[in-house]
């Protein structure tokens, strides 16, 4: 990172996400940036690696499962073994259907153990690769739905919920050590992940994210809302009574 | 020494991109060998007075050597004029040691606060770059511990007169400093006879420059970013020449030798960010233009002449929390357009720089990687804040376009492809460098940002 907040390199762990690509091409701007994309081999991660090469970028590609937790730390490995690691963001997740969510026991356990479980694995393996070079910015895309459970999305929310508290004690635990975390809590994103869902109020885009992710890296923002405005309707909305709350049209 | 060191933050002096390292302070050149061989993954460097904008004495990860505790000076020999110093003896105290003794520091920067080492590893210049060179011109033997841990002796035209010169503007990055021999000049009295000049437009100031330098051991101009239309890059032109004891008045005459360093204030750490706008950046612009009307022959001490920044401690801390960056570049001398074309992207991009420092610099020395060369060296001095990356990116590409390159010391936000351009003998200060630390045991924060191992 220089002077300016000019990263030098981004890990992007969940290398088709589009709120994680959006990030890189703020952040690269018109300058060179090496960049490591994990995620699992397919098209639509050749594609992103096409896309950022477009713009200029040192693309590689690391092949990552998120359930496959024990080579997690590998995969960490591997993306640091090029030279320091500015930024690292985690972005992967499934959104899952609700519905099936919460009535299947497997399709729950999926969800829990992709947004959750394995995020909180490859946190540990970076924090512990960002410990040792003494710098760095780790993101964690949280989400509003974690705040508060909501009938129409809880087993995504609960999630959620898990990732971000897990962020931002690690937040703290690594702060003696120069690392800065970010958790970020978007609202409701047009993307891949929402196509065909009814939009919240307050809805964003991909591009939209990824500048409340960089200007808060530059400043070292530890938590954050996108856009800024929900943090005062979560505010709100986490005090209203549940009998109003269940009848509220969000 | 506590091998163990002490974990803490670094930053330069613009206060960026912090990071942490283990400090050690080593206490003798045996102690600086045991800290390099004792260095893990991450490597080691050398941390002066932290004076450097960016990052070059920080180690993120890795451990930082505090020279402040070599500190001795050995001896000073008047009528040689050779001082042998430690590399953590600072301008400031060598100064106050040497004056008495009527020996002067032919290269001071814009501050005393730079340690001999510092002073070497960034090949720092002054005011009389045009006169008596960089600071490498003047130092006479070192010594330097390398990555193995073995000291050698360096001059700069011995055996390894290729390593003195890759050391000297080396940042660091070939060994530690930690003594040296520096030849000093002799003189009468520590005053300055100054002629300031008013002018008022860029054209006017650079033409004066040009015409006359060479009558003045020191000469430096400052000009106004702020103002736009037929004053633009009004300025004033401060050139002098140390004075002599008949130019003194009777009462300075008593001390003639009188170094007089006050440190006024210490600025506190509790300034906003945007401290510095376009309407605070007129109005120094206008006071610090207005305070000086043309006069010559005035005679001024080393405080007035050289260092009125030295006055307030820490002044850094002015421009608040997101902290500032100096933009420094040398151009050809046949490139002065350059300096107008840079000022008009600065005022057209809405940033502002109060401390704008023009000089004609003279010849250059060997060393690869030492940034003066002939031409114009311009310094601007911008905070932090939303647009400056972008207009940094554009001022580089009209500076290296022009043949032009970035002074490391102040560096702190450029691409590894513009230092490439901007020292094309890079490659060769490497190949020096792979020789004495095959293991790349010396690595900075500037070091792995700006690819320079």
């Amino acid at each position: 990172m220089d002077a300016v907040g000019n990263p030098q390199s981004i890990l992007l762990l969940g290398g088709t996400s589009e709120i994680g690509l959006a990030t890189v091409e703020a952040f690269a701007g018109d300058r060179p940036l090496r960049v490591v994309l994990a995620g699992r081999a397919s098209s639509r991660l050749d594609d992103a690696k096409t896309r950022l090469e477009g713009r200029g970028c040192a693309v590689e590609l690391v092949d990552f499962d998120a359930q496959a937790f024990d080579t997690h730390a590998a995969v960490v490995d591997k993306a640091f073994a090029a030279g320091d690691v500015d930024v690292a963001i985690v972005a992967f997740g499934l959104l899952g259907d609700n519905e099936e969510a919460w009535t299947d026991a497997a399709k729950a356990v999926e969800l829990a153990q992709v947004n959750y479980t394995a995020a909180v694995s490859v946190g540990v393996a970076l924090g512990d690769r960002l410990k040792e070079q003494g710098h760095g910015s780790l993101v964690a895309l949280s989400s509003v739905a974690g705040e508060r459970a909501r009938r129409s999305n809880f087993v995504y929310g609960s999630t959620k919920a898990g990732l971000d508290a897990f962020y931002t004690g690690l937040t703290e635990a690594l702060r003696p050590s120069g690392v800065t975390v970010t958790v970020v809590r978007p609202g409701f994103v047009h993307t891949k992940m929402t196509e065909g869902l009814k939009p919240a109020p307050l809805s964003t885009t991909p591009e939209a994210v990824a500048e409340v992710i960089v200007h808060a890296v530059r400043t070292k923002t530890e938590l954050v809302w996108a856009p800024a405005p929900l943090r005062f309707v979560m505010s709100a909305l986490r005090h209203v009574p549940r009998p109003i709350f269940r009848r509220l049209p969000v | 020494m506590s091998t163990a060191g002490e974990t803490r933050t670094l930053h330069g002096w613009g206060r960026t991109a912090p990071t942490i390292a283990t400090v050690v302070t080593p206490r003798s050149p045996e102690e600086v060998g045991a800290a390099i061989t004792a260095a893990g993954r991450r490597g080691i460097i050398a941390r002066g007075l932290g004076r450097s904008y960016g990052d070059p004495a920080q180690n993120a990860g890795g451990t930082v050597l505090d020279m402040t505790g070599l500190g001795t000076i050995h001896s000073i020999d008047v009528d040689s004029h050779l001082v042998d110093v430690d590399a953590g003896v600072s301008l400031d105290t060598l100064m106050r040691r040497a004056l008495p003794f009527g020996l002067w520091i032919p290269v001071l920067p814009g501050t005393r606060q730079v340690t001999i080492g510092g002073a070497i590893g960034a090949d720092i210049h002054g005011k009389a770059h045009h006169v008596v060179g960089s600071f490498g011109n003047h130092v006479v033997s070192m010594t330097v511990v390398l990555a193995d841990g073995s000291v050698r002796e360096l001059t700069p035209d011995g055996p390894e007169s290729e390593l003195f010169w890759a050391t000297v503007g080396g940042m660091g990055l070939t060994g530690v400093v930690v003594r040296a021999r520096l030849k000093l000049h002799p003189v009468e009295t520590a005053y300055f006879k100054v002629d300031t000049e008013q002018i008022d437009n860029l054209a006017d100031l650079m033409r004066r420059q040009t015409e006359d330098d060479e009558r003045y051991a020191e000469s430096v101009s400052w000009f106004d970013a702020v103002t736009t239309g037929e004053h633009f890059g009004r300025g004033l032109l401060t050139r002098a020449n140390h004075a002599t004891l008949a130019d003194l008045s009777p009462k300075q005459r008593r001390d003639p030798l009188k170094f007089d360093a006050p440190q006024l204030l210490t600025v506190p750490d509790i300034f906003p960010p945007g401290m510095l706008n376009r309407i605070t950046g007129k109005l120094f612009s206008e006071v610090w233009y207005r305070k000086s009307p043309t006069k010559l022959g005035a005679i001024q001490n080393i405080t007035q002449f050289l260092h009125p920044l030295d006055i307030a401690g820490e002044w850094n801390r002015g421009y608040g929390p997101r902290g500032f960056l100096q933009y420094q570049f040398v151009v050809p001398e046949d490139r002065g357009d350059v300096i107008r074309t840079v000022l008009s992207l600065v005022t057209e991009a809405g940033q502002v720089s109060a401390l704008n420092v023009l000089k004609r610099f003279g010849e250059g020395n060997r060393a690869p990687l030492s940034f003066p060369k002939p031409g114009w060296t311009l310094c601007l001095d911008i905070p932090i804040g939303p647009g400056l990356g972008e207009l940094c990116d554009e001022l580089d590409r009209v500076v290296l376009d022009a043949g032009g390159r970035h002074y490391l010391a102040k560096e702190s936000r450029t691409t590894p492809e513009a230092i490439r351009r901007g020292y094309p003998r890079l490659d060769e200060w490497r190949k020096i460098r792979a020789t004495v630390d095959p293991e790349g045991v010396f690595a900075s924060d500037m070091a792995r940002r700006l690819e320079l191992v």
